[in-house]
């Protein structure tokens, strides 16, 4: 196959390992080292071939992200191939695989282009009238039409689906947009053009400095400014130093960092490029956690593209720059999304924490300076060295520049990835771009930042999303997750959910780490299934405080984060549990009940004949019973149950 | 028989899944840190970490076998005993928590009669969870040999199981 790095005559002998001045910005729009309008033709329409719709009548875009996948789309992909060639068509019409869209909910996503048309949940028995109706009959198929939970308007394209209509994609633009798997696609939107111009113009200190006039912070957890992280890894000590991409997203509910890997790898390698230049780096790693496969395998493809298109590796682009990149595929280990853990597992040792001073930046990997940033802070970066720093800034608040990636998900009508400047309000994402909640339910709160964050209650929904406004109220970015919570949700249960987790997770390095957090669950536990006690909530708050102050890492030290926000925020369900046993949300199984109303009961039978214990007994003639003794608090019957004659209390 | 290669010599036994493990090996030498890529290697051949295998890797990486095993127990990626023909996963992320996804866990221990982290006696099944899958858009979800099944409810998961052999 042709790609763009073929010389398009005689005369452009440039090659990456001979690279002229502008050879990326060349393969796109060039020539620029000399000057023929037929070269000039030719460059652009092997573009157009490859990348832009013209010239082809029509393109069927189909995401081959994880949820998607999971929702059928490599199916899907077949079978169009099938029917355009069974139809004459596969010359005019192409089919492409695309990253994530981030509207997983909706999946399998199939797009139209040029027209924008925008199908959800298509099945294989879809595909021959999308064909026939849009694709040959130029008509949209409306019932695959996205249509909006609040207005119940359908939605052409996908520029009118709210979801997409309120967001501010820039991180993610290409996500869905091109096919991962192919580097020139990444070229064709500019790719490669910031390292281009950062190895041709500017020296390492100007790297830095565009960094620190762009405000770019951390898009991890703590929100530290990237370019103070790099300047001291750029003043350390020593002649080797290394650069890390930190992709062990373990958040739960937090995915963006997966999507960005596999719908745009390129991005995130070509941001640690700039990176490693800045500092003086010319190793990496990136580290991955071993779920997400796919993740892995693009990446994968996207480094020996890279490395076959000299992008990678030694002398790059011929500025003496050199740099190799490498996967670490991480074990199954939550701290090891802690700096100094992520370090240790990938010397092979037991991922955990370290004392710092000294930080990364003067004695990381291998004991040689090293920086680290995650995925989505490197996958800013092109982005700045190509736009500059002034046209970042555009973005967000004063503190907090640019745009943030959120996981919504949860008890929402539109679950997925949303990309939003920094300071828009809790209440725009949720309700605006995520359609309000599932349902007849309301609003109970929003989690977010997973294990280290906290719930955010209705009353403070018209918050500014940003680094500093959030820490304020006792949450935090984190990773940004975003999790809906309604009323059926317990807010206690939410809690111990989260201690459940990090207690899991803890190394056992501290002490109060490893023993505090097992207490403060056994409490948790405990009022949750009607056996708490007066003083519990005291000892909670204690226990929390000693944890917050002497464990070593960043998950000991947020981890009683969940437990305090919901006692600040949501104290009485707590004492109701306490003091009247009793579970408001109906979600702490232990404190319920089931009951059958006699009256609506039609004794049909249903609920006995699918109670998975057997403990509803009765016939046509006797009143049907529910052996609370036996009851499993399933919930089956409930939903079994079509006159509603089931209650719990 | 000789299990590795089910010929029907006794004496002469050859263990092709060592054999592999030490070109895998072979391939890591010199390459500092790579423990834990040989144990997942490992475990890609066996399906497991037995304890005879984390002798091999601790004396041909020259590692004393305290640390081999102190970085496998430490992952929660490493497994000790044997898992079923097919490994459930499921999520247990926050999204699939509110969702329901502790419903869909009880409805699979009913439905095998086994308990998370077990497998079934006729080894067609084994039962995990999973802190988060990453598909939290799809809550909640399990994931049956990596395949990925969403938006599932307790009633679904006998039909899932059903296309297992």
């Amino acid at each position: 196959m042709q790609t763009l790095a073929y010389p398009c005559c005689e005369k452009c002998n440039h090659t990456a390992s001979t690279p002229c001045r502008d050879y990326i910005k060349c393969r796109v729009e060039g020539p620029l080292c000399h000057d023929d309008p037929d070269c000039k033709q030719k460059r652009q329409d092997f573009l157009a071939k490859m990348y832009d719709p013209e010239g082809l009548t029509k393109q069927i875009l189909i995401c081959t992200g994880t949820g998607c996948v999971s929702s059928g789309s490599q199916r899907l992909i077949e079978l169009v191939r099938e029917e355009l060639v069974k139809r004459n068509l596969d010359e005019t019409v192409r089919v492409r695989s695309t990253g994530c869209h981030g509207f997983c909910e909706q999946g399998p996503i199939v797009i139209i282009e040029p027209d924008k048309t925008f199908y959800t949940k298509v099945k294989p028995s879809d595909i021959t009238e999308i064909i026939e109706t849009d694709i040959v009959g130029g008509n949209k198929v409306d019932r695959l039409l996205y249509r909006d939970p609040v207005s119940g308007e359908s939605a052409v394209t996908y520029e009118t689906v709210n979801f997409y209509a309120k967001q501010n994609r820039i991180i993610l633009n290409n996500c869905g947009q091109i096919n991962p798997e192919r580097i020139s696609q990444y070229m064709a939107k500019k790719g490669y053009q910031a390292l281009e111009k950062v190895l041709q113009t500017m020296k390492p200190e100007e790297v830095i400095e565009e960094v620190k006039k762009a405000g770019l912070r951390g898009r991890g957890g703590a929100g530290f400014p990237t370019w103070l992280k790099w300047n001291l890894c750029r003043k350390a000590q020593g002649d080797k130093k290394y650069v890390i991409c930190n992709a062990d997203e373990g958040d739960p509910g937090a995915f963006m960092d997966r999507s960005v890997l596999e719908g745009d790898p390129h991005a995130v390698i070509e941001g640690m490029l700039i990176g490693a230049y800045a500092i003086g780096a010319d190793e990496g790693y990136v580290y991955c956690r071993a779920e997400y496969p796919l993740a892995i395998e693009r990446l994968k493809i996207a480094i020996s593209q890279a490395e076959k298109n000299g992008l990678l590796g030694k002398n790059i682009l011929n500025s003496g720059f050199n740099f190799h990149l490498k996967i670490k595929a991480g074990a199954g280990a939550f701290v090891c999304g802690e700096e100094t853990a992520l370090i240790a597992s990938i010397e092979g040792k037991r991922g955990m924490p370290k004392v710092r001073p000294p930080y990364p930046a003067e004695k990381g990997l291998w004991g040689k300076p090293t920086n680290i940033n995650n995925v989505e802070t490197w996958a800013n970066v092109p982005h700045i060295l190509r736009n500059g720093a002034d046209w970042y800034c555009q973005f967000g608040t004063p503190k907090s520049k640019g745009t943030k990636i959120f996981a919504l998900t949860g008890k929402v009508n539109n679950t997925g990835l949303v990309e939003v400047p920094m300071g828009i309000s809790l209440r725009e994402i949720i309700f605006d771009i995520g359609g309000g909640i599932k349902g007849n339910h309301t609003f109970k709160a929003v989690q977010i930042g997973g294990p280290s964050g906290g719930c955010i209650p209705e009353e403070l929904l018209d918050l500014p999303v940003d680094f500093d406004s959030l820490s304020e109220v006792g949450a935090m970015i984190g990773s940004g997750g975003l999790v809906i919570l309604d009323d059926t949700t317990c807010m206690v249960d939410i809690a111990r959910f989260f201690l459940t987790f990090t207690q899991k997770e803890s190394c056992g390095k501290c002490t109060p780490c490893r023993e505090g957090t097992k207490r403060m669950l056994e409490i948790l536990t405990r009022i949750t299934k009607g056996e708490g006690k007066p003083e519990d909530l005291e000892n909670l708050e204690t226990l929390a405080g000693v944890i917050k102050k002497t464990s070593l890492c960043g998950l000991g030290q947020t981890s009683p984060n969940p437990v305090l926000a919901t006692l600040r925020y949501f104290r009485e369900e707590y004492e109701i549990h306490i003091r009247e046993k009793r579970c408001p949300a109906h979600a702490c199984t232990a404190l319920l009940q089931y009951h059958i109303d006699n009256e609506k009961c039609k004794r049909c039978g249903v609920c006995a004949k699918n109670c998975p214990v057997g403990c509803i007994f009765g016939d046509k003639n006797n009143p049907y019973e529910i052996d609370s003794q036996n009851c499993i608090q399933c919930h089956t019957c409930i939903d079994k149950c079509k006159f509603k004659a089931i209650t719990v209390s | 028989m000789c299990q590795s290669c089910g010929k029907g010599h006794k004496d002469l036994h050859v263990d092709l899944k060592q054999i592999k493990l030490k070109e895998k090996i072979d391939a890591y030498r010199g390459e500092a840190g790579s423990l834990i890529p040989v144990l997942q290697e490992a475990q890609d051949i066996y399906g497991y970490l037995p304890e005879e295998t984390m002798k091999m890797v601790a004396k041909e990486m020259k590692i004393p076998v305290a640390e081999v095993f102190g970085v496998a127990t430490f992952y929660s990626q490493f497994r000790f005993t044997p898992t079923g023909r097919n490994v459930i996963r499921v999520c247990m992320g926050t999204a699939c928590h509110v969702r329901g996804g502790l419903k869909v866990l009880k409805a699979l221990e009913r439905e095998l009669d086994i308990k998370a982290g077990e497998t079934t006696g006729d080894g067609k099944f084994t039962l995990e969870t999973v802190a988060c899958i990453g598909a939290c858009g799809l809550a909640p979800v399990i994931s049956i040999n990596n395949k990925v099944f969403g938006n599932l409810t307790s009633e679904m998961v006998p039909g899932i199981l059903e296309k297992f052999e």
